[in-house]
């Protein structure tokens, strides 16, 4: 692959307590490209995900081995790594929209006031560029100071994407973000994260195999805590390299 | 005639279940009537903004100011405290033994009798650590007194934040203390205030735990520190109802009406910068 590498993995294992959840994983995602991890419910890859912002830190019982690399050389997982400053870096959004209750302007300005930005002029101007972005600021720059929760379900999901990028982070994470969206606002938000590319290396988890197929330029297939098969997303949907990925993508199991 | 039988046996069910909710309201209301018929009368501006210089017949001044000023202090101690232990409990404290024992605790404290508070602030604040009789005493008694009741209203109201929110915060960067300052404390601050209120109107109204800890039977003068004595409107009723002889009846329920209205007061004016804050937010989910 001539892309340069932005994250990668090696030999990385995650436990649950007993549970072997994430077995010997071995990736590499390309920077400025859209990623995707496909397979069944249980396969490992949301918590494969939440290995490169290490939200696994919060849950209880967790145990990491191996390596998680961002750019190739800064093992996130190291002892002396800066969490806050890593996930600023690597943003996240979530598989429902979590706006703070909090007004629409101060849920777009959080992640650079929590970095310590105090110049108001700043703030104001990477709030605009963010809600614009991601298309938002026309259907909002009126009501800026008016509360989030009033948002609908897809104006709150671009809201948290333009959250997620006012901290001008190099990797965005998106945990299954169309799934609890009705098909119009699934659309705005697949061409949104196809615009995203130019300046971010997307990470995308999907149950929705037409979705993987029509914005990812890679696909990597789980199953059962194990990385079946990455390839570039035509290939991986038309030729596979494995039985089992043919197997799924053909709905045959999953 | 089933249909017939249903409908009544229906209709029986909605005016027993109507009576049963209007006998708990009805008890109250008509205790707030009967204080308010039989006290209003004697509620002038001197009743309640003189020095009294006799306790059959003044104004009542110094215990109302007593009240106020316990009260407050008794927030000031107990609210900081109180929302922290919360905090500590919701968002840091791990969910094993130790935390199910403080919360042990925590419950069986708010099942205490409150004259047994009395009894441990007399030996600990004012004895031991030799405050002496006097505001701060009382306060403190006061204050942990409430401490289970503020602690499990502000756990709970913390409680009812969703984790999404937690998540989303630490994902953009936040550390914990902010996103428990800048998201989890707003987020519930309605559900908190609920338990300060609970806690205000029980401060206002207890007369035990400040018997042997704050309370004065009469002063000339109103406390000028919180190493003073005061009066207070709770023990200052149980005095001329069961103390002094030669207090008119309308001066007793005067009393009690300021007393009580004082705490229903209290209880609206949070209730509404509650209802404001929760506007002003956008209700979660």
């Amino acid at each position: 692959m001539s892309n340069n590498i932005k994250l990668s993995t090696e030999n990385l294992d995650l436990y649950y307590g007993q549970t072997h959840a994430l077995k010997n994983i071995g990736l590499e995602i390309p920077e400025k490209k859209i990623t995707a991890f496909i397979g069944p419910s249980g396969c490992g890859k949301s918590s494969l995900m939440r290995c490169f912002n290490r939200m696994n830190d919060l849950i209880d019982g967790v145990r990491i081995e191996g390596k998680v690399l961002l750019n190739a050389s800064e093992d996130i997982y190291d002892k002396k790594h800066d969490v806050t400053s890593l996930r600023r870096r690597v943003g996240m959004v979530f598989q429902k929209p979590n706006p703070f209750p909090k007004s629409i302007f101060d849920n777009v300005a959080y992640g650079i006031r929590v970095a310590g930005e105090k110049d108001k002029s700043k703030i104001e101007s990477i709030v605009e560029s963010s809600l614009k972005r991601v298309g938002l600021w026309n259907e909002v720059h009126e009501r800026l100071n008016k509360s989030a929760m009033q948002l609908s379900g897809g104006q709150a999901q671009r809201l948290c994407i333009a959250r997620s990028i006012a901290t001008e982070p190099d990797v965005i994470l998106m945990d299954e973000p169309t799934s609890a969206l009705d098909p119009i606002a699934t659309q705005l938000v697949e061409e949104l994260t196809f615009e995203l590319k130019d300046r971010y290396t997307v990470v995308i988890v999907t149950h929705n195999m037409q979705q993987a197929a029509r914005i990812s330029d890679f696909t990597s297939f789980f199953y059962l805590g194990e990385l079946i098969e990455t390839n570039p997303t035509k290939k991986l949907f038309t030729n596979p390299d494995s039985e089992l990925t043919e197997k799924y993508i053909t709905g045959r199991f999953g | 005639m089933a249909e017939g039988t249903k409908n009544i046996k229906s209709l029986i069910g909605y005016v027993f279940i109507g009576i049963l909710a209007a006998s708990t309201i009805i008890p109250i209301l008509g205790i707030l009537l009967l204080i308010t018929v039989k006290g209003i009368g004697r509620v002038d501006f001197m009743f309640l903004f003189e020095t009294s210089t006799s306790m059959e017949t003044g104004g009542i001044f110094a215990p109302i100011f007593g009240t106020i000023i316990l009260t407050m202090v008794t927030m000031l101690i107990a609210v900081p405290i109180g929302i922290l232990s919360a905090i500590y409990m919701s968002e840091y404290a791990r969910k094993g033994r130790l935390f199910h024992f403080i919360e042990m605790t925590i419950i069986n404290l708010a099942g205490v009798p409150s004259v047994v508070y009395g009894l441990f602030g007399l030996g600990i604040f004012v004895l031991l650590l030799n405050i002496g009789v006097s505001i701060l005493a009382g306060a403190l008694t006061m204050g942990v007194l409430i401490l289970p009741l503020i602690i499990t209203v502000s756990y709970q109201a913390l409680r009812t934040v969703p984790d999404s929110l937690r998540e989303a915060s630490l994902a953009l960067g936040a550390t914990r203390l902010q996103t428990v300052f800048r998201v989890i404390l707003p987020a519930s601050t309605p559900g908190i205030l609920t338990g300060i209120i609970l806690a205000t109107a029980r401060v206002a109204g207890e007369t035990a735990p400040v018997l042997f800890t704050a309370a004065a039977y009469y002063l000339p003068s109103l406390p000028s520190t919180v190493y003073d004595k005061t009066m207070l409107l709770s023990y200052h009723l149980y005095a001329i109802s069961t103390q002094v002889t030669g207090v008119s009846e309308e001066q007793k329920y005067g009393v009690t009406f300021v007393l009580i209205f004082l705490v229903l007061g209290l209880n609206g004016l949070a209730i509404f910068i509650r209802s404001k804050i929760s506007k002003k937010l956008g209700a979660l989910n």
